[in-house]
């Protein structure tokens, strides 16, 4: 029990914290140019966004999460179950970004999902 | 149509830096992490260790690449969609193993071969979607400019 609730705490935490910042990166709006400048100016507006500080704190909860899981369980188990949050990520996109995620790019997130799991069991 | 093929181009090519900087930065903090040795879990081993890491020259170089991984990731969803960015994150698995397998000699199981066949599969068929599928809003500030 224990262990579904810290993967939902690091799979839900480390999506929502990447849907915040895609948030935020969005309303910020990308940079003109690929240009040092022009990035170095687009990070500097990012990191003032509100979603960029919604979301870190997230991440850092996902990650601790994740240092939990591996002091309870096998790394040989832990990071392939990780590898959910791929769907869980699209889903996240289609629901909350509004992304339009068509069949596929759901067929290349499946693949890509249990491809992470059979590399990471090794 | 130009700006299709341009949306794509600097798309992958910031993918490409994040698988980059993403390995880069979690060998050279395994490499950085390895030479300070295992950490005593009491608060002066944790202590110790911690002192170790901010004069290491490895770690602070993981964390710049860790650094540059961020940044390049914040840059890309600014205009690419999350749903096509971070499965295409997952290539840097199938590229570890091909070094692994290349340069360390290590050998690979069969399963594992096969994940990273279909990790390249459903990369290519993300990689074959449009990049943006959500409105532009810098497009009205960029007229009004």
């Amino acid at each position: 029990m224990r262990v579904i609730l810290g993967l939902a705490v690091l799979i839900l935490g480390s999506t929502g914290g990447e849907i915040a910042i895609t948030y935020g990166m969005k309303s910020v709006g990308e940079p003109p140019r690929l240009r040092p400048r022009a990035v170095l100016e687009f990070l500097g507006r990012a990191v003032r966004n509100g979603w960029f500080w919604a979301g870190i704190p997230l991440m850092a909860v996902s990650f601790y999460a994740l240092l939990v899981l591996l002091s309870w369980e096998p790394v040989s188990l832990v990071i392939p179950s990780s590898a959910l949050s791929y769907v869980v990520g699209t889903l996240g996109a289609k629901y909350i970004l509004r992304e339009d995620v068509s069949v596929a790019r759901w067929i290349g997130v499946v693949l890509v999902c249990a491809g992470v799991v059979l590399v990471a069991a090794g | 149509m130009a700006s299709e093929s341009r949306l794509r181009i600097k798309t992958l090519v910031m993918v490409l830096a994040i698988v980059l900087c993403a390995n880069a930065g979690d060998l050279l903090l395994k490499k950085g992490m390895a030479k300070i040795g295992p950490v005593a879990l009491t608060p002066q081993g944790i202590a110790h260790a911690f002192r170790l890491t901010v004069v290491s020259g490895t770690i602070w170089l993981a964390i710049v690449f860790l650094i540059g991984f961020m940044a390049c990731y914040m840059t890309v969803l600014s205009w690419a969609d999350y749903s096509y960015v971070m499965p295409a994150g997952a290539f840097g698995y199938a590229v570890l193993t091909l070094l692994a397998v290349v340069f360390l000699r290590e050998s690979v199981s069969p399963r594992r071969w096969v994940g990273v066949v279909l990790i390249c599969v459903g990369v290519l068929l993300v990689g074959q979607t449009k990049p943006r599928t959500t409105p532009e809003p810098t497009e009205a500030v960029a007229r009004c400019a």
